[in-house]
């Protein structure tokens, strides 16, 4: 069952198409991923969803509910965790959930034992009476996590969850993120520039640049789309060695970037006798070789012809992008 | 359905509340400016005399101003906290909740009415402790109604330059360039319609400054000399530019996009 399909949304912010006639969906209980660079669109997408955008064109159902003319149940059947932290850093972390219980219509008890509960999901419990300004960046994703579940959503959405977290905090947010998954039944629907974020995480991955839908596949079907077996090499002279290989019928596929040649073959460790082979009588040096299994930057990489680059999380530049969007 | 949206306006208002409290720094800073201009301005002045004014004491003529002063800044002061939260994202939060935005505008200048109605009323007791004649009880209770009125057009005012600007300074220009000159020309501080040394372009000026009916009206309420119109038709001047604000506060914010 689909728990949220688009058809053509498209956001458009002036001359810029942030996103571009983008139809996908996501099915019910599943963790789906949107995994693109910065500017590809992801956020735009959300903030659609979730009613905080009108699209300019093209049409979304949310849990069933149009996100243009039923806003309301959209707004009541879904937790957010927005890209930047969303708390009142002047109150604290009980008032800051307090303060959400009670705007999504939780009562008396039912809204004390729920703060409790979700404190408690995030090992935040003995914090809950710190002011949020004092908490720390993981410490503050973890509370937004737990207000976002608070009023029991079909479908959590969470953009960039682990943005700008060190490697253990990250890890513990991927460890609710599964939690809520797994035991609560909720859709997850996360963005992330982060390939091991996508890979670890998501059912399905969907990869968006330049506001616009590459591939939507499981993260198996992605990477065996590229091939079995990822070489990377680096040669004296890749052009030529590029264009004698586009000829050999073993190679699924080839990509030049940067000044590395990568291939998706089958059966990698045969195939590096056949290269070095090839290269002899052309005069080329190979100088180095690996061979290894896809991964997502692999599958991003063959869709997009380019890298993933991760930019500085919290750059001013992006703090500006975001004051300046709202205009929008 | 209608109980959640009046939970939401009142923990609205309660987060004002409890950040008010908190900030002991603005507590201070908005009680103390208003007594400085009373206390210093209002004794250094007091047997000054000034063409147009009524009576020989300039502080009996000083206290409604400053109570409108008060009420004003803090009320301002309100409308444009919506900026901070959207500095730090809150906003997304309020905005994606399934509560109508009236109710949200309604809790937030609710919240903003009450922390500036503290305030006008801590100015209001400093005032009579230092004598100011008050007129009767009745007419304090009139006060009160210009001070409310007073508190949610300001909230409104606020409402409309936080959703239309995205910084700070833009906040800074506002109170230097236009709130400033509105409150000299409102007859707060020296009389202007009835002064005979103005210009005659200057006084009928005054009649389109909506802060002027404000300070008159509570200047007839609470100590009744100086006033240039009837209470009653302050009244109903300032009761329609707040129903007004109020109504292009609420347009604004309702458009506005997190």
């Amino acid at each position: 069952m689909d728990i949220i399909t688009t058809n053509n949304l498209t956001k458009k912010f002036d001359d810029l198409i942030a996103v571009d006639r983008v139809s996908f969906s996501v099915k019910k209980g599943e963790i789906f991923g949107f995994l693109g660079p910065n500017g590809a669109g992801k956020t735009t997408t959300i903030k659609m969803l979730i009613t905080l955008l009108n699209p300019t064109e093209g049409s979304a159902l949310v849990s069933g509910y149009d996100i243009i003319k039923q806003r309301d149940d959209v707004r009541k059947s879904i937790g957010v965790v927005f890209q930047e932290p969303a708390l009142d850093p002047q109150l604290t972390g009980r008032e800051n959930l307090d303060f959400h219980a009670r705007m999504y219509g939780l009562d008396g008890d039912k809204r004390k034992n729920r703060i409790k509960e979700v404190l408690n999901l995030v090992d935040l419990d003995d914090k809950k009476d710190v002011l949020v300004k004092n908490y720390s960046g993981g410490m503050k994703r973890r509370l937004e996590i737990a207000r976002g579940l608070m009023h029991h959503p079909t479908i959590l959405f969470l953009d960039e969850p682990t943005l700008g977290l060190d490697a253990q905090a990250r890890r513990a947010i991927w460890d609710y993120i599964h939690k809520m998954n797994k035991e609560k039944d909720t859709t997850i629907f996360l963005t992330t520039h982060y390939m091991e974020e996508a890979d670890y995480l998501c059912d399905r991955v969907g990869i968006i640049d330049h506001g616009k839908i590459l591939v939507i596949d499981s993260t198996d079907n992605l990477k065996n789309s590229v091939g079995n077996d990822v070489i990377t090499l680096s040669c004296s002279d890749i052009p030529s060695l590029s264009k004698r290989l586009g000829e050999e019928p073993w190679i699924k596929n080839i990509k030049q970037h940067d000044s590395f040649l990568t291939l998706g073959v089958e059966k990698g460790e045969e195939k590096i006798p056949i290269i070095f082979e090839i290269a002899r009588p052309l005069n080329i040096t190979i100088k180095s070789i690996s061979v290894r299994k896809p991964t997502l930057d692999d599958v991003f990489l063959y869709f997009t012809g380019r890298t993933i680059r991760d930019q500085e999380p919290e750059s001013p530049l992006r703090v500006s992008a975001r004051i300046h969007n709202r205009g929008g | 359905m209608k109980g959640t949206e009046l939970q939401a306006i009142y923990v609205m208002w309660l987060r004002e509340m409890k950040k008010f409290i908190r900030s002991r720094s603005r507590i201070l800073a908005t009680i103390v400016q208003p007594l400085f201009f009373l206390v210093i301005l209002g004794s250094g002045l007091r047997s000054a005399a000034m063409p147009g004014m009524v009576g020989d004491d300039y502080l009996y003529f000083l206290a409604p101003g400053i109570v409108a002063m008060a009420i004003l800044f803090s009320s301002m002061f309100t409308g444009i906290s919506v900026l901070w939260d959207r500095q730090f994202g809150f906003l997304q939060e309020v905005l994606v909740a399934p509560i109508s935005r009236l109710s949200i505008i309604f809790g937030r200048t609710l919240g903003g009415a009450t922390i500036s109605l503290i305030q006008g009323f801590i100015i209001l007791a400093i005032a009579i402790s230092l004598n100011v004649p008050i007129l009767s009880i009745f007419n304090l209770l009139f006060t009160i109604v210009f001070m409310v009125l007073l508190a949610f057009t300001a909230v409104g005012f606020g409402l409309v330059i936080a959703s239309k600007m995205s910084d700070f300074q833009g906040f800074q220009i506002i109170m230097n360039l236009l709130l400033m000159p509105l409150l000299f020309l409102s007859s707060a501080f020296f009389p202007i319609a009835t002064n005979p040394q103005f210009p005659h372009i200057i006084k009928n000026l005054v009649f389109l400054n909506p802060l002027f009916y404000m300070v008159d009206g509570l200047r007839g309420t609470m100590t009744g000399i100086n006033n240039y119109f009837n209470p009653m038709v302050d009244l109903l001047v300032v009761l329609s530019i707040c129903i007004f604000m109020m109504g292009l506060g609420s347009y604004f914010f309702s458009k506005c996009e997190a």
